[in-house]
């Protein structure tokens, strides 16, 4: 079990969205106000984690035939629980995440994780994973949020900061330049196609240069090698 | 009435499509259009499952879940419900329609794990559609499925031939196209009929 390469690889070099390219449709409808990014991104981590665990706790005695059927079953049981926790304590994001909530039963970054990791993998690894790869998740929605709430409508935070009487999720959130200036067209369902193109092309960029760059160090450590052995050659 | 479903059909066709303005469906979307046959075929089945599942879904939910009260139970008895029915689909094709049974291959169980088929089901009891509703908003919506699907994979074969950034190969170049196709759907939106 390694913690710190599984970290890296939730948040970085494997993340669920960016990389793998799964669960994106809710990742593009319901970025449109950081309250709704963190608590759909809290939700999955949730679930995540919970079905993770349970499915690999049972991975032995499940037979092989019948699996994506017992994952689902596992998957629609905690987004019940989730989903009827929400409506009890959360009414507001309940509200506007509206039929996403269920829908994470048929979100392919946990039935993904089930099938690639958890049914080879110990309770201890699958936990983890379900941990990272929940916060990997989390910070593509805060990003995609942060970007199409501030360039779209000038304000940072709706839902979470200025709230009505302190009721969570009714804020308009902190503007910080009129949202008559902003570009409408990120808050539309246009911007979230387009903002999640981006940032998965960025992040192809990043990847690839720095494969290049580790490519490029390995051979100068060859050369530098080589060199030193035709001196010691030279030398003899 | 009829105008009722009129404007349902409409809506599910046009102004919300089920893709460009909804997000639901958008993994097979992206996966199934390479080419236009799969496309095309992806569409069909699409449609045939998600008219049969609201329906069979609106039955089950009014007449096993409202009468027991066990409403908190929906989600978990609509995707069950659906896995039965993709399963049942299947070996219905592999018997009598061999021909189209091999032609949508490995995307006839990935139905079952199509937000869009769950998704209709949950609208539907979300605005409590009738029976006669229910079926006409899951036909429409998946006709609505398929001319999103056919329309981005007559883009997708230009794309090909395209010239753009190497980081946006693959997935971003077809989410951006994507959204610039959901900006000509955005043309629709606000229409009204009657």
């Amino acid at each position: 079990m390694n913690i710190g390469k599984q970290f890296k690889e939730g948040l970085v070099t494997n993340n669920p969205v960016l990389v793998q390219q799964i669960g994106m449709c809710a990742t593009m409808a319901i970025t449109t106000s950081l309250f709704n990014g963190i608590g759909m991104g809290l939700s999955v981590l949730i679930i995540l984690t919970c079905c993770n665990v349970v499915i690999s706790a049972i991975r032995k005695i499940i037979p092989n035939e019948i699996r994506l059927a017992i994952f689902v079953v596992v998957i629609a049981g905690f987004v019940t629980i989730v989903d009827l926790l929400l409506q009890a304590f959360v009414p507001a994001l309940s509200a506007s995440l509206g039929v996403f909530i269920p829908l994470i039963v048929v979100n392919c970054i946990i039935i993904g994780r089930a099938e690639a990791f958890c049914q080879h993998e110990p309770v201890g690894a699958s936990f983890f994973d379900g941990i990272f790869q929940g916060l990997g998740y989390t910070c593509v929605l805060i990003i995609m949020c942060l970007f199409r709430e501030f360039f779209g409508k000038g304000s940072f935070g709706g839902g979470l900061i200025n709230t009505v009487n302190g009721v969570i999720g009714t804020g308009n959130g902190v503007q910080i330049f009129p949202a008559k200036y902003g570009a409408l067209i990120l808050t539309l369902p246009v911007g979230g196609f387009m903002c999640l193109g981006t940032l998965i092309a960025v992040m192809q960029y990043a990847l690839r240069k720095s494969a290049e760059k580790k490519e490029l160090k390995e051979r100068e450590e060859k050369a530098a090698a080589a060199a030193a052995d035709t001196a010691k050659e030279v030398a003899e | 009435m009829l105008t009722n479903i009129l404007s349902i059909s409409l809506g599910a066709i046009l102004i919300n499509n089920f893709i460009f303005s909804q997000f639901l469906g958008c993994c097979p979307f992206l996966g199934c259009s390479n080419k236009m046959d799969t496309a095309v075929g992806m569409g069909i089945a699409v449609i045939f499952v998600m008219g049969l599942a609201s329906a069979i879904c609106w039955v089950v939910n009014e007449y096993l879940l409202v009468a027991l009260n066990l409403e908190f139970m929906q989600t978990l008895t609509y995707i069950l419900v659906i896995a039965v029915l993709v399963q049942f689909v299947e070996m219905f094709l592999k018997k009598s329609v061999p021909s189209l049974y091999s032609a949508l291959g490995i995307y006839l169980p990935l139905i079952t794990t199509n937000c869009a088929v769950l998704g209709v089901v949950l609208l539907n009891t979300q605005n409590n559609y009738n029976f006669l509703e229910s079926t006409v908003y899951g036909i429409t919506g998946g006709m609505g499925f398929m001319l999103a699907i056919c329309l981005f994979a007559s883009v997708r074969e230009k794309l090909e031939f395209a010239d753009y950034p190497k980081c946006f190969k693959g997935f971003p170049i077809c989410l951006v196209s994507a959204g610039l196709l959901s900006l000509a759907f955005m043309g629709f939106s606000g229409m009204k009929i009657f």
